[in-house]
This record gives structure tokens, sequence and C-alpha cells, in this order.
């Protein structure tokens, strides 16, 4: 893979996003337990782009992030690419 | 430490515990003893239905690796886990664990420890359905303490 920048149409542009995975409570605070969003180059910056309530949930602190199934670490702050899937764990509440 | 067969399973549909157990039995001769724990749905509370969800790229995983530390930390003949996803309703069986070895205790120890770190641990997020509606049910202290027992 390498990095595109500034190379591509905004038609192509606008097609390249990610996936966000709402698991437990936040799939219904999300009102869906998935949607696709265009591609921004931060979580964070994801996270902008949605309504702020939900965006608050999101960045709660016991809040745990998953890119394409690998757990981040709380100063993981991955460049996200296309068709990358962001899941967002609230606490578990056990098996 | 000897090489321990484990047996991980992650269901979306219900199974028989007793069967299962059967069979994990059957392969496992050479065990002096099993010990099982099962876990079903409670009945009363109220509550009409029970919903497991899980995520699939690290549900299953993060199981595999408990049951690897399992193996590990005492000496085992076998392993099983199997754990249900999707919705239950009460009586359902939702967990089923099994230690076989050659002395009791490691099977004791085993199963025990396998389930205090499924139940506070697993990728699972619970809700139940109680007067038609679904509410989310948060992680219990008890969970967190009861884990803390092994250090």
């Amino acid at each position: 893979m390498h990095a595109r920048t500034g190379l591509l149409s905004s038609d192509e542009e606008n097609a390249l996003s990610v996936k966000l995975v709402f698991l437990g409570r936040l799939e219904d605070l999300a009102g869906g337990s998935s949607r696709t969003v265009p591609l921004e180059p931060s979580i964070d910056a994801v996270l902008d782009s949605l309504d702020p309530d939900l965006a608050k949930a999101l960045r709660a602190p016991r809040v745990k992030l998953a890119v394409n199934g690998i757990l981040l670490q709380d100063t993981d702050a991955p460049v996200l690419k296309e068709g990358d899937e962001i899941a967002f764990l609230p606490p578990v509440s056990g098996g | 430490m000897t090489l321990t067969s484990s047996d991980v399973r992650l269901l979306h549909d219900p199974f028989d515990p007793a069967h299962e157990l059967g069979a994990f039995t059957r392969i496992h001769p050479e065990a002096g003893g099993v010990v099982s724990f099962l876990g079903q749905v409670r009945a009363g509370d109220e509550v009409e239905a029970l919903e497991l969800q899980h995520y699939e790229p690290l549900t299953l995983p993060a199981m595999k690796d408990l049951a690897e530390r399992v193996c590990q930390r005492w000496d085992l003949e076998g392993l099983l886990v199997v754990h249900r996803s999707g919705v239950m309703e009460p009586g359902d069986p939702i967990v089923l664990v099994a230690a076989a070895a050659r002395h009791r205790r490691d099977a004791f120890a085993a199963a025990d420890y396998a389930m205090d770190h499924l139940k506070s641990e697993s990728w699972f997020w619970k809700r139940e359905k109680a007067g038609g509606e679904w509410r989310w049910i948060e992680p219990r202290e008890q969970d967190f303490e009861d884990i803390a027992r092994w250090g």
C-alpha cells in the first residue's frame, strides 16, 4: 500500500470509508450495531465527525477500542486507512 | 508440562451440556477426575430472556488464550470451554467448563479459575429482557473480587 495524498478526485475520496462497530449499550446510543463513515486520518477526527453526544460516550475512559480486531493501548493513535474496522468496547458484563 | 488438548467453542445455537460432557469424558479416559461447571440462565427475577453479544475478532481468540493459560498453570489431560452467544431463555445453558486431570485438585482449581476469568474478562456484553424491555447489564463488583483471588 502506498500513501495517497491529494491525488484523488473528490468523488473517489468520498468513497473511502471506515466501519464503526458499537458493542453493548453503545449500540443503543448509536442507533445500530455498526455504521460506515467517511475515512478520516485519525480516530479523533472520525469521532469529531459524529454527533457530539455519541462522540462523548465513545470517548469515555472505560470504553476500549480495537482497530481491525487489535486492541489499542491508551497511547495508541493509529493512522486510519480505507476499510478499517474500529470497534468501541464498553466494559464487559461477563459471560 | 505436558501438552494439554483444549476444546474451546463459541456457539450461536443451544447445546446439550450432558452430551458435551459425556463426549469430553470419553476422550480422556486417562483422567482420574473431571470437574465441570454449567452456567444457565437463572429463572425468576422476571427475566424473560438473556442476550449475550460478542465481537467476533476478539471473543473467541481471548477464550482460546485463557484456555492456554489454564493448561499451562495446571496439570490437565484436557479442558473444555463451550460458551453461548445470542438470545437465551431461562433454563438454557450459557457456559460449560470441564477440566480433566489425573488428580482432582488440578481439575477443581482449573475449572474455578477458568470460570472466574470467563465471567470477568471475556468479551461479552449482556442484556436482559424483563417486562418486554431490554436492559444492558453492567459489570458486577463481585466478578472483579473473584478474579483478584488468583493473584
